[in-house]
């Protein structure tokens, strides 16, 4: 039997690639994992042990009860859960109109909207500071959320736009000969059916805030407006030692992301070609 | 109700014209079935009068009134779609009341309006459904009912059968002329399908390439088709058409088909000797006979039976005809055939033009 | 038939006017808030940024922001740091795009046919595209750390390195520490993006090459590699440009250093604005990438416009 050898060896490979690329996909993480639990007296005697030997969770406890990661978390969920709120609102109107109306002007919009996803968000890192430092929005959550939003607001409309186009405009035609202006059948009908879309922007945009940190860097220098990368980043900076808080803050910075993650996994492939380029 | 008056419309994408100046009256109470093949501009006259495409040229009125400017909503028509546009995230009782809620009407009034209609389209027990759960027939029912909960001025239907198989769309088309029958209710239909437009019209509008090409009973587009694309577009198994020449002896015309095959015709309004002519004939107007009787012969080429009759392709020396015949027959391919062309039931057109001659 | 009147005919027939304005100033209030964001928040700021180019803006110096014309481009083109950091640039993208763009093809099509438990292996896989970008920095620079990370030790035992140091301090080899993590972060972006297309290839053209006589490999080559072009084109490209000014990684793990080895041009740009708070100077150096990369975007959109005319 020629052809189920030929199967069965083909088989093999095929999912021992898998498992080599699963076990690369998680084994940072699971390190990550791994030290968080690892009292500082095993750390070093049990260097590249794969468990420690007395797993404990002193370094959640203390980085939950002594540290201010639980401030920074708070921030990082303020600024990242407004940011999302305030894209989709925003992105769900010109998405729409990106999808159902033509108007003078759309080409320039779509081409600035994608040359926004290319050119160095970097450059404006200064203008950005010193346009912001009068108006006090440096060192402010604020700040950050308006940063946030507008560096959003292109990829969400991509976004949103591609699930509106999802959509027949037949419905809202016929809602819209059924009686109800168009701003109507846009919030009875389409929002409505749209709101699988709506979640999953949300979902893609509390991400892409959460992870942030060049912006955050440079407009918040004070430690109580600080988001959760910015205070990991200079607690590394300062406890270099520390290695055990150091993850289980890491860990918990993971959380929000993973659950994000979960909820936008069906539409991943939307939101990637959406963005073309976005992370 | 309410007469519908489209005078002078036109309709341009840009430079692109879609719609060259389209006049037509339609009757209150009247259905009248707009056919042509797609990108005819069908579509978007129905459009047009419902408000969902800006006018470019000309006016809309309906119950008298230029509604240009109107939106949809204040039209008070109701339209079916072709894809039934049902809302996915309602129930069928929300889909058909809906418009009833956006205008206000008192709860019970509604209750008994959509229970009255769902009754007449046998509804009942569908009403708590969602559309996703229904066959393609009933949510074609449904989009039915959410149109006459309303008791519009006026019906448009946007090919609204062409999403069912065979046999419902049969069924529905007779369903589809009852109602009209029973409300009365100005309709327009827009369709590709001309069995469609034979069966359910009082009048058919056809059009090619953005202008109308003829208005007129549906017998009146089958018997005296105004041009070559009329004749070519009405009718199943589709009209023959013969290039030919007109022969002009003294008061007495004929047209010469193929190689001097001549056959006299009604005397024509004008046309001069030798003028190129394009002959159509239906199929059924072909007569066949087995035995040579003096006729011009051709021989079998293809018999289709159908059924109902039998669709017969013959080759002469210098044309191919088809002929409808009711009997079932079987005739051996090569079989050799005479056959006739009736005076009475030829069509003329002018070659260049494609316009029929004039009587 | 009756003729109940079911509601009240409104009185809209004085507003025709108005409808008309309205219908034309429709879209663009729905675009407003986007628009209005994105000029006020980017294109504003990318102005003026254009215009510090010319400027002596130093944050910490009072008496600066005097124009100073061509000045800073001077400096830049005789500054070894701003040379170096193109060079490596070029090395950092085109390591990590045909990385992350070789793994992600190979997981693509290893998920491309259905196999039991296909769900979940597909999440696994695709879970560090999730992992936020400053902790997959972290991440590897502890991984690549001896004190807690077992990559020194693995590598010394396979013989890769000669003892279990921490490549991130080693100038030579500094560059691979960001790059292995923007691999690990970035071949989901590939695999998914190339996953949805070859999903998109119609299944009975596979079907009528084999009843053609097409093997596997004939098949891979004269259908799924034709269908894929076009994904693999833009999105190859467009990654690429992404890369390019991507610095989050290089910040986190090695900020540039060991002695500016690791510094890419947007790493260099955020560094003369962060920690130099030289405004003037680094909008000098954006200035000059954001040319570099419109010239590239300009090839490419040349490129395309051939392709479709194929």
């Amino acid at each position: 039997m020629k052809s189920s050898a030929y199967s069965r060896s083909y088989r093999f490979l095929h999912y021992g690639l898998l498992a080599f690329y699963v076990i690369f996909a998680l084994f940072p993480l699971y390190w990550l994992l791994k030290v968080s639990v690892t009292p500082n007296d095993l750390l070093y005697s049990e260097g590249i042990r794969l468990w420690p030997s007395r797993p404990s969770l002193a370094h959640y406890t203390f980085v939950l009860a002594h540290s201010d990661f639980p401030l920074f978390f708070k921030n990082s969920v303020i600024v990242s859960g407004s940011t999302a709120v305030l894209v989709t609102l925003v992105a769900a109107l010109s998405g729409y109109a990106m999808s159902r109306f033509d108007f003078r002007g759309k080409m320039w919009l779509v081409g600035l909207m994608l040359v926004t996803q290319m050119f160095p968000l970097v450059m404006l890192v200064a203008p950005i500071f010193k346009l912001f430092s009068p108006l006090g929005l440096t060192n402010s959550l604020t700040g950050l959320v308006i940063v946030y939003t507008a560096f959003n607001v292109p990829f969400a409309t991509f976004l949103m736009q591609s699930f509106f186009d999802g959509i027949p405009k037949d419905l809202e035609e016929a809602a819209m000969i059924d009686g109800a202006s168009r701003f109507r059948a846009f919030q009875q009908i389409i929002l409505p059916l749209t709101l699988p879309g709506v979640a999953a922007t949300l979902g893609f945009v509390f991400t892409a805030a959460w992870s942030e940190l060049l912006f955050a860097l440079m407009l918040v220098s004070k430690a109580g407006a600080s988001t959760f990368p910015v205070g990991l980043l200079s607690f590394v900076s300062k406890f270099s030692v520390d290695f055990g808080q150091m993850m289980a803050a890491g860990v918990l910075a993971l959380i929000p992301a993973c659950l994000f993650f979960l909820l936008i996994q069906r539409y991943l492939v939307q939101g990637l070609t959406a963005g073309a380029v976005k992370g | 109700m309410a007469s519908i008056e489209i005078q002078g419309v036109g309709k341009s994408y840009g430079a692109m014209p879609v719609l060259h100046h389209v006049d037509l009256s339609i009757q209150d109470g009247e259905f009248v079935v707009l056919i042509g093949p797609s990108g005819c501009g069908k579509s978007t006259l129905l459009r047009m009068i419902a408000g969902l495409e800006g006018i470019t040229s000309g006016a809309i009125r309906i119950g008298g009134q230029v509604v240009n400017e109107l939106a949809p909503k204040d039209r008070d028509i109701a339209m079916v779609f072709q894809s039934y546009a049902l809302y996915p995230h309602m129930t069928v009782r929300d889909n058909m009341s809906y418009s009833l809620r956006l205008r206000g009407t008192p709860v019970e009034r509604m209750t008994s309006v959509v229970s009255a209609a769902a009754s007449k389209l046998g509804l009942d027990a569908l009403l708590d459904r969602k559309p996703r759960t229904l066959s393609g027939g009933q949510r074609q029912r449904v989009a039915m009912g959410r149109s006459i909960v309303r008791q519009p001025k006026a019906f448009l239907f946007d090919e609204p059968l062409s999403n069912l198989d065979a046999r419902l769309r049969e069924q529905m088309r007779v369903e589809i002329k009852k109602l009209h029958r029973e409300l009365g209710t100005t309709s327009i239909y827009v369709t590709h399908d001309q069995v469609e437009a034979m069966t359910l019209a009082d009048r058919i509008v056809a059009m090619n390439g953005g202008v109308i090409q003829q208005v007129g009973t549906p017998l009146d587009l089958y018997e005296r088709p105004t041009n070559l694309f009329v004749a070519g577009f009405i009718g199943s198994p589709a009209i023959n058409i013969l290039e030919g020449r007109l022969r002009c002896d003294g008061e007495r015309r004929s047209v010469e088909i193929g190689s001097g095959e001549r056959i006299s015709t009604a005397p024509l309004a004008h046309g001069h000797d030798g003028q190129d002519v394009r002959v159509g004939i239906r199929p059924e107007d072909v007569q066949i006979s087995p035995k040579a009787d003096g006729g011009p012969t051709a021989h079998v080429e293809l018999v289709e039976p159908m059924g109902l009759g039998t669709i017969v392709h013959i080759r002469a020396t210098h044309h191919a005809l088809k002929a409808f015949v009711l009997e079932r027959v079987d005739y051996p391919v090569g079989t050799s055939i005479s056959y006739e062309l009736p005076a009475s039931k030829l069509h003329i057109f002018d070659a260049m033009t494609g316009q029929r001659f004039p009587e | 038939m009756t003729t109940v009147p079911l509601y009240e005919e409104s009185a809209h027939r004085k507003h025709t006017p108005w409808r008309r304005i309205m219908l034309a100033v429709e879209p663009y209030i729905y675009i407003a808030p986007s628009v209005l964001l994105i000029t006020m928040i980017m294109l504003v700021p990318l102005v003026i940024g254009l215009s510090y180019a010319f400027r002596d803006i130093q944050l910490i110096n009072p008496f600066s922001g005097g124009f100073i014309g061509l000045e800073h481009f001077r400096t830049l083109w005789t500054d070894a740091a701003f040379w170096h950091s193109m060079k490596n640039t070029l090395v950092w993208t085109f390591a990590s795009v045909v990385l992350q763009f070789a793994f992600g093809l190979v997981l693509a099509l290893l998920l491309n046919n259905p196999f039991p438990g296909r769900g979940i292996v597909q999440a696994l896989v695709f879970l560090p595209w999730a992992v936020p970008t400053f902790l997959s920095g972290l991440n590897w620079a502890w991984l690549f750390n001896p004190v807690v990370g077992p990559l020194p030790h693995w590598m010394a035992a396979l013989g890769i390195l000669s003892a279990p140091e921490n490549i991130l301090s080693d100038p030579s080899l500094a560059m691979w520490g960001p790059i292995a993590a923007n691999v690990w972060w970035g071949i989901p972006f590939f695999a998914i993006t190339l996953l949805a297309a070859l999903q998109s290839i119609p299944q009975d053209i596979y079907e009528a090459a084999s009843i053609d006589g097409a093997g596997p490999w004939r098949r891979f080559t004269d259908i799924t590699l034709p269908f894929l072009a076009p994904t693999i084109a833009i999105t190859v490209l467009l990654r690429t440009v992404w890369i390019a000014n991507f610095a989050d990684l290089i910040i986190v793990m090695t900020n540039g250093g060991p002695a500016d080895q690791t510094q890419i041009v947007s790493s260099y740009i955020f560094t003369q604005a962060f920690r130099r708070l030289d405004f003037g100077y680094a909008s000098a150096v954006a200035m000059v990438l954001l040319i570099l990369l419109l010239a590239y975007s300009f090839v490419i959109i040349l490129l395309r416009q051939a392709m479709l005319k194929r």
